[in-house]
């Protein structure tokens, strides 16, 4: 196993995408494995090394990692994104728990069909909002502080800026309501490992396509509807 | 407010039985149970819901949300959560999959009739192929008689929970699983999991009619 950090997935987005930024904000080189075929995930699964039978997998000090949340927190804590004490990482917690389910209704939104899509994409608009941005305007209006918890840079800061893009390659000017959050924006983008993050030729992926979509289908034998949550 | 964690759901389990199962440990001050949208109206208007949604956890001086972040906190807090970030992530990884299975069972009862049979079928699937065997094999090759570390933690409690859940539905479901099996009855024994089995506990029964009713009413 190398020293760097090792991510199967497809090329692609989906759940491991939380986790690429999350590397890339901890200044942590990672290199990546690309399930293309059925045959590389039958390989991997008859290996052993997917504890559910599932991706994101992530090898790292030693480990085989599944369950992108659990990733997620090892690499926070690790890294010292995750606050200074048990409060603080609550705070954290709670604030990745609204980000995580926002993007959730992004995530199954390239496997909809197209009458879905057209719904969900008006949940998503919807739901950021008036559930989502307003909480976090609210938290950077109320302390006036750069970053979400504990005046420190923490994941917290890293999950709320990627769905605010995801967000805004929806609908381009959602944030027009939200001024905390355009200046949130500006700030941890500029972050010298975010900005290098949100340059052409990291290991950032792009929107999901139509090739994506059929690559995930075929490699999980995923060919049933998926429905809107 | 006192020592112990309030906590504000329907009278039932939805997302919070997991909640009490962990606070077992720890025990409850009081529970407040909504029973109209009027209450829950009037929740987030008093700006109680982070983001509008229950459960909602009162604890050490914070209204908490979110499932995850609720019970990451109590383990922390009541030492069962491993003794290093490498035991964290066994427990963060078993607790995970153990929550998928949870999920499902979670929304069993809100799945129309007609495919009500269907979801029991790729309940028992899942439990049997993907999740039960994945912790008959830790518990074998280590031996040991708690999942991670030699030491009583979150695992535990969440794989004891979604045991006792899918032998609701299918009450066989343990005949292929030894090591489980010797670990459901440890686990029984534990004191404070024995007396959350025991009527009067705050642990609720299985979701019927009228638990769905009330969640449908309440989160239109």
């Amino acid at each position: 196993m190398s020293a760097k950090p090792k991510l199967y997935y497809f090329d692609g987005r989906g759940k491991m995408e939380s986790i690429r930024w999350l590397l890339a904000a901890a200044g942590v080189e990672f290199e990546e494995e690309f399930l293309e075929t059925r045959d590389q995930y039958e390989k991997l699964l008859q290996g052993g090394s997917l504890l559910f039978q599932q991706v994101p997998m992530v090898e790292i000090d030693g480990m085989r990692m599944v369950q992108t949340r659990a990733i997620l927190s090892y690499i926070a804590a690790k890294y010292n994104l995750y606050g200074k004490d048990l409060k603080e990482r609550a705070l954290i917690d709670m604030y990745v728990g609204g980000t995580d389910d926002l993007m959730g209704f992004i995530l199954m939104f390239p496997f909809l069909s197209a009458e879905d899509k057209e719904k969900q994409h008006a949940v998503i608009v919807q739901k950021a909002t008036s559930r989502y941005f307003p909480v976090y305007e609210k938290v950077l209006k109320d302390h006036g502080q750069d970053f979400l918890v504990g005046n420190n840079f923490s994941w917290a800061d890293v999950h709320l800026l990627e769905a605010i893009l995801m967000v805004e390659e929806k609908k381009s000017d959602v944030l027009s309501g939200f001024p905390q959050l355009q200046a949130f924006k500006a700030r941890i983008s500029s972050i010298p490992a975010m900005k290098k993050f949100l340059e052409p030729g990291s290991q950032r992926k792009p929107v999901p396509d139509d090739k994506y979509v059929e690559t995930v289908r075929r490699v999980l034998r995923m060919y049933y509807d998926v429905k809107a949550n | 407010m006192s020592g112990k964690p309030r906590l504000t759901y329907l009278n039932g389990r939805g997302r919070m039985e997991s909640i009490r199962w962990l606070l077992a440990a720890a025990g409850v001050e009081a529970e407040v149970y909504l029973e109209t949208k009027e209450q829950y109206d009037k929740l987030i208007k008093d700006g109680f819901l982070l983001f509008q949604q229950v459960p909602l956890v009162e604890i050490d001086g914070m209204k908490m949300v979110q499932t995850r972040a609720i019970m990451s906190y109590i383990a922390g807090k009541y030492n069962l959560y491993g003794k290093d970030l490498k035991e964290r992530a066994m427990i963060d990884m078993y607790v995970e999959g153990i929550s998928d299975l949870m999920q499902m069972i979670l929304v069993f009862p809100f799945s129309p009739p007609d495919a009500k049979e269907k979801n029991l079928e790729s309940i028992k699937e899942r439990a049997t192929n993907r999740y039960f065997p994945v912790f008959e094999k830790v518990l074998k090759q280590h031996g040991q008689d708690f999942l991670v570390g030699n030491k009583f933690s979150w695992a535990d409690v969440q794989l004891m929970e979604a045991i006792l859940a899918v032998e609701e539905k299918i009450p066989a479901v343990l005949s292929g699983f030894p090591q489980l099996q010797v670990f459901k009855t440890k686990m029984s024994n534990m004191p404070t999991i024995k007396k959350f089995l025991q009527p009067g506990s705050p642990r609720k029964p299985p979701p019927d009619a009228h638990y769905v009713e009330t969640v449908l009413k309440m989160f239109k």
